[in-house]
């Protein structure tokens, strides 16, 4: 049942800007309640959502409850400021879920 | 542990030990798939960090050149120029099953490189091309790297949901099932023996009535 997708990225103007020479679509919210909101908008509209990582990591609550279904696949992305290491820790999260310990870290 | 309420008898029996060969073969199994679901699960949790470890460097440093491209051109320009992209990344999306997951498959349609640039090269500055070319090479691989993120934390989710049922199965339905089907052996033993004494104790009677 392929369909096609779309891709959207979230984040703040000087971060996203580029991704729309490659054709995303993207989108600025300002504040928490905003990004909120906008991610529950997209959600169903959009296959992949990249987002920055310090808003991702200001919603993480509704991203978690995204990440049991298939799609969308919200990514969080280093912004241009740098990574907070919000994305690194979303993974650790992972291996701690599905082995019990922190394995691949090993820190 | 805590055995289950039934009546001690024959067909109880059976219907238990049906149901304790049920949960014993389906222990095995989901430990079987747990098994393997942690063996996938380990190899695409290492793809998922290196690739996030590479990602994470270039997207800041094609970030970087597009600040800078944004610091020397106005913001407008720089808006103009973009809003009217050239190329359009096109994925299908579809789902593949793994290990009884659904996980996302991303198709990626990557249009030709060459035309990358929707803007003439008056009025910017080369720091805005580098970071569009990086960041378009850049969009395969943060595609990748959705599919394969999105991959991990279902599975993640998957084998904890999975590990729970082979505990409660292991730890809690067999060892009750056969708590139960002992004490069910016991007191069917206990009656028999009791049945016997009270025909013995019945004969030895009707004999010492004979006598007299």
């Amino acid at each position: 049942m392929a369909k096609s997708g779309k891709i959207a990225v979230i984040g703040d103007k000087d971060s996203v800007l580029a991704f729309k020479a490659v054709g995303a679509e993207t989108f600025s919210p300002s504040g928490q309640f905003e990004t909120n909101d906008l991610v529950k908008k997209l959600k169903d509209d959009y296959a992949v959502i990249f987002i920055t990582e310090d808003l991702a990591e200001q919603i993480s609550d509704t991203i978690d409850k995204l990440k049991t279904r298939a799609y969308p696949a919200v990514i969080p992305i280093p912004a241009g400021n740098g990574s907070n290491g919000f994305g690194m820790r979303g993974i650790r999260k992972d291996v701690e879920k599905a082995i019990g310990a922190d394995i691949l870290f090993g820190d | 542990m805590a055995r289950l309420t039934v009546n001690p008898t024959r067909m109880e029996l059976r219907r238990l030990k049906t149901r304790l060969k049920t949960a014993t073969r389906g222990h095995k199994l989901l430990k079987d798939k747990s098994d393997e679901m942690v063996r996938r699960f380990m190899e695409l949790i290492r793809l998922n960090k290196s690739l996030r470890e590479e990602i994470e460097g270039e997207v800041k440093e094609a970030l970087r050149s597009f600040m800078l491209a944004r610091a020397v051109a106005s913001s407008e320009d720089i808006e103009q120029v973009l809003s009217m992209p050239k190329v359009r990344v096109s994925i299908e999306t579809g789902t593949k099953n793994i290990m009884g997951v659904d996980v996302p498959d991303v198709n990626i349609n990557m249009p030709a490189p060459e035309d990358l640039l929707p803007y003439a090269f008056a009025g910017t500055s080369s720091d805005l091309d580098t970071a569009v070319v990086k960041l378009s090479g850049l969009t395969e691989k943060l595609l990748r790297l959705a599919e394969v993120e999105k991959t991990c934390n279902m599975l993640a989710d998957e084998i904890e949901k999975n590990r729970r049922r082979v505990n409660a199965l292991e730890y809690v339905m067999i060892p009750q099932l056969n708590e139960t089907i002992k004490y069910i052996l016991m007191k069917l033993d206990e009656n028999e023996r009791g049945n016997l004494t009270r025909l013995m104790k019945v004969k030895s009677l009707m004999e010492e009535r004979d006598a007299t």
